[in-house]
């Protein structure tokens, strides 16, 4: 709050939404230089011990077995009928011990569901919530930045490891929600602030939550609650490609039958050609419904991700979204909108 | 955008955040420090076409920021009588300057009696805080 930072509440925290330049300039900062995110609100769950793998891998769609010590995955937790849970990334810390980060709605829930999996499985799950502050530093002199206070080189791209960072122990991870180039920091919530604050000194500019919406959405990725829901499947989501072929994960059939025989709607994501802005809850006019919806600072016009008839989920086509009562024209395009 | 909160002491405020300033039979209408602020940064800003009636309590045009999109109502019934056409261009004037050169329109109003229903400075600054 001493950064003049507008806080909201969000999934029971106080979260900074933005901060007292205004969410585009952030939202450019992370494009052009770097940003900071205090993203402590992210969930964490450690499943460890001699089939921690294998319970991770039953639990999650992607081939976790696969991920190398020190590796990162993004994946999928799906119910039996294949709607999604939750998204999540997976650290693999060591052979027989992984870090997951939940959505910070869906941690409670996320939790409940590992212990509820856990039996005949030699494994322990663990809620990490509480241990974790996490820092995202994002955009193209975020490593500079955080390498500059840093005890040894930091991990290459989707890979993790241990370091030291201002003095204090924290789990560096470089992974992100904004399309840039960067790293995710995982540390204690007391040594938190004073990495913070070193960060911000040495350029990273504080932005908040409302500026890392509209880089994700530049970026096209999903947001648990907009664009994945329990009533959707990771096909019509466009994340077949997160879910491992050959089964053997909860929700792994309803994936294949959706494979061999697609949903009626996919998630695309499109541009405004009109003015305005679409938001989520605009209906596509003739089918489909908008998800994720905002003015892009990058792009200056509408941009959003929405699930359209498989006919019209074809880039560059065309169509009209009821916007409050007004028809706006559209065009499907190919991801991401925004290359960085 | 405009970091310091003002509501200044000669306008009237209506209770969803906006201002009116009275001057004889013509009235203009913008939008709060607080209602900007609430809405961050403003993107698009399309005014109502000169001649327009707008009816006190009720929405004439939206105003669109990164986030969302929300009515402005009416503090005052009148006939549209000049637009502010920067705003076309401009909107974050909305932001910089909400009482000055992020004014909205100006109204001939029907019925100046209307103008009681409306909130003193300290009224309006009570209800927001």
């Amino acid at each position: 709050m001493e950064l003049g930072a507008r806080m909201g509440a969000f999934a029971g925290w106080d979260m900074p939404i933005r901060y007292g330049d205004g969410q585009i300039a952030e939202h450019l900062a992370v494009r052009s230089t770097a940003g900071a995110f205090d993203v402590s609100h992210m969930g964490q769950i450690e499943t460890s011990g001699a089939q921690a793998a294998e319970l991770l891998a039953h639990l999650c769609t992607n081939d976790v077995a696969a991920i190398p010590i020190g590796g990162a995955q993004y994946g999928l937790l799906l119910n039996e009928d294949g709607g999604v849970l939750d998204d999540v990334i997976n650290y693999r810390l060591e052979a027989d011990r992984f870090l997951t980060v939940t959505n910070a709605a869906n941690h409670a829930a996320d939790f409940d569901w590992f212990r509820a999996h856990r039996d005949g499985f030699d494994a322990e799950v663990t809620d990490r919530a509480g241990d974790y502050a996490m820092i995202a530093v994002q955009g193209p002199l975020a490593r500079e930045i955080v390498q500059a206070v840093a005890s040894a080189p930091l991990p290459e791209r989707m890979t993790v490891g241990t370091r030291t960072i201002n003095g204090a122990e924290a789990l560096v991870a470089a992974t992100g929600y904004t399309g840039e180039d960067g790293v995710e920091i995982l540390l204690a919530p007391d040594d938190a602030p004073a990495v913070w604050n070193v960060l911000v000194r040495r350029g990273a500019k504080p932005a908040g939550l409302a500026a890392r919406d509209t880089l994700r959405t530049e970026a096209c990725y999903h947001l648990y609650g907009n664009d994945l829901s329990a009533d959707r499947g990771p096909i019509e989501a466009g994340l077949g490609w997160a879910c491992r072929r050959g089964g053997g994960y909860i929700g792994a059939e309803a994936v294949e039958a959706a494979r061999a025989d697609p949903p009626p709607q996919k998630l695309v994501p499109f541009v405004v050609l009109d003015r305005g802005a679409a938001r989520p809850g605009d209906q596509v006019i003739g089918g489909g419904v908008v998800t994720s919806g905002t003015f892009s600072p990058s792009l200056e016009q509408g941009i959003g991700l929405a699930y359209l008839p498989l006919e019209t989920a074809v880039p560059g086509t065309e169509f009209e979204i009821d916007v409050r009562g007004k028809t706006r024209r559209a065009r499907v395009e190919k991801r991401p909108l925004l290359k960085v | 955008m405009a970091s310091q909160a003002s509501y200044p002491e000669e306008l009237l405020y209506h209770r969803e955040h906006d201002w009116a300033r009275i001057e004889g039979d013509t009235a203009t209408f913008g939008i709060t420090w607080h209602a900007q602020d609430s809405l961050g940064e403003v993107v698009f800003f399309e005014p109502p076409a000169v001649g327009t009636t707008v009816t006190q309590d009720q929405p004439y045009t939206e105003v669109e920021s990164v986030k969302a999109v929300s009515d402005v109502i009416a503090p005052l019934s009148g006939e549209v009588v000049e637009v502010n056409e920067a705003l076309g261009k401009a909107p974050e004037a909305i932001n910089d300057d909400p009482y000055g050169a992020g004014w909205m329109v100006k109204v001939r109003i029907s019925d100046p009696d209307q103008a009681q229903a409306l909130l003193e400075r300290d009224a309006y600054v009570a209800l927001i805080s």
